[in-house]
């Protein structure tokens, strides 16, 4: 049909690229949701004045660029703490934060969306605070916060192409490598783009499926 | 038995209670009529310490409900409120929002505890509707699901919260029935409620409540017979 240079070793070095790109996203999406869920938890329970810090702090993670975020602690690492850390550690680091300020909005929007009277009649059984938030408001909060949450996931994913600022090759990176290479940018970028979708079509259809399974109407 | 001594309460600048003194003996049914923002049903979350009083003491078979020391989890167990907004748990089946509460709090197993709810649900007319989730249930038999879920911490007080203001009205019947069974059962109950007829056939006493104030508290027959305070009789007047 045509001519192309790619070989299977290749595919391989793109598919460990892939692997990196997963890897990264998987580490930084967990850690990053469960940090995502103590500050949307501190964030309701202090209310709004008393959480302020906090808000700045994420803040800060939503609105700088992440690639700026990306090099400047790495340099922050590196130059002024004089820490040897890899460019790994460093991206999983950055991204994790980055995911938890804006899980942390998801988790408090699914909060504030439990109904106070919900809560009321949990209390009213006898239920403690931490019963009320262990068996009426995390089933109810996820099933809320879930379609946002696996927005926020495939974001991250491909967001985690910028890592390769900190020395990580990831699919994108590894794509980039081949291109100098191969000279085929369409085809290749093709190919690339090929694998991002299948990484996040699983993760999407699970999201489609859990929220069938949680509706009751 | 529950006890209130000269409870005052107020929402910022708004005084909602002013001085409420009422003793409710064991087996009793008191209904709380009364136009709205008089107070009645701020009264009722007040008992349970799901709202904090000024001054004065709410006392529930003698332990003081706003001291520091109560353990407000464990009096509630003994005090069930149905409100008026029925407040199902979604993400849980008929017979699962019923178990939560004695599995969880009681620390009941699991058969146990869905035998105890299938004789509650039973008893208010839901034991068809066990594995239903409550989105598929009307109004009024969520609002019997309610009143199961509370029984089902056998309670020795309920509460009831216009617990048919919210209602169709051709759903306020089979709910003002089950209050009425409960009643017949002995079950100490006070119930906020705009249903004069319902007030007039169930209650031990009925009193008037009228902004912030209990003013006049006596039996049915006198109540709606012989009321004394001209407020009563405005009120009566009105919703006649």
């Amino acid at each position: 049909m045509f001519d192309t240079a790619l070989s299977a070793a290749d595919l391989v070095f793109l598919a460990k690229g892939a692997g990196m790109t997963i890897l990264v996203t998987a580490i930084s999406v967990a850690i990053g949701t469960l940090l995502g869920i103590l500050f949307g938890v501190i964030r309701v329970q202090l209310g709004a004045t008393l959480s302020l810090p906090l808000t700045f702090f994420l803040d800060i993670f939503r609105s700088v660029p992440l690639l700026i975020q990306l090099v400047l602690a790495n340099a922050f690492m590196g130059m002024v703490l004089r820490l040897q850390i890899s460019g790994f550690t460093v991206a999983c680091g950055v991204l994790s934060l980055y995911t938890a300020a804006y899980c942390a909005e998801i988790v408090r929007g699914g909060i504030d969306a439990v109904p106070a009277t919900t809560r009321r009649a949990a209390r009213s059984l006898g239920m403690s605070w931490m019963q009320d938030m262990r068996y009426i408001v995390a089933p109810l909060a996820t099933r809320i916060a879930l379609p946002s949450w696996i927005g926020l996931a495939l974001g991250v994913m491909k967001d985690s192409a910028l890592v390769y600022v900190v020395q990580v090759t990831e699919l994108l990176k590894s794509t980039q490598i081949l291109i100098t290479r191969l000279q085929e940018p369409l085809f290749l970028l093709l190919i690339c783009g090929a694998f991002y979708f299948l990484i996040s079509f699983p993760l999407a259809r699970f999201g489609g499926y859990l929220e069938k399974r949680w509706s009751h109407d | 038995m529950i006890k209130i001594q000269n409870v005052h309460k107020s929402f910022g600048p708004l005084k909602v209670l002013k001085g409420i003194d009422l003793t409710v003996e064991k087996g009793e049914v008191v209904t709380v009529i009364g136009g709205s923002g008089s107070g009645k049903s701020t009264l009722l979350t007040c008992i349970n310490g799901l709202e904090p009083i000024d001054t004065g003491r709410i006392l529930v078979d003698g332990t003081e409900v706003h001291a520091r020391t109560t353990d407000l989890n464990r009096l509630r167990q003994n005090i069930g409120i149905v409100f008026q907004q029925w407040n199902a748990f979604p993400h849980l089946t008929v017979l699962e929002n019923v178990t939560l509460a004695p599995r969880k709090v009681l620390g009941i197993g699991k058969a146990e505890a869905e035998a105890i709810a299938e004789k509650q649900l039973r008893h208010v007319g839901l034991g068809e509707k066990l594995s239903t989730f409550p989105s598929r249930l009307s109004g009024g038999q969520q609002q019997r699901m309610a009143i199961a879920r509370a029984l089902a911490m056998s309670p020795d007080y309920m509460l009831f919260d216009e617990v048919t203001s919210a209602l169709d009205p051709q759903l306020v019947g089979e709910v003002l029935e089950t209050l009425k069974m409960l009643a017949e059962e002995g079950m100490t109950m006070i119930c906020v409620t705009h249903e004069m007829a319902f007030a007039r056939d169930v209650s031990d006493r009925v009193a008037y409540f009228h902004k912030g104030i209990m003013a006049e508290i006596g039996a049915p027959e006198q109540i709606f017979g012989d009321p004394q305070h001209p407020e009563t009789r405005a009120f009566l007047a009105s919703v006649r």
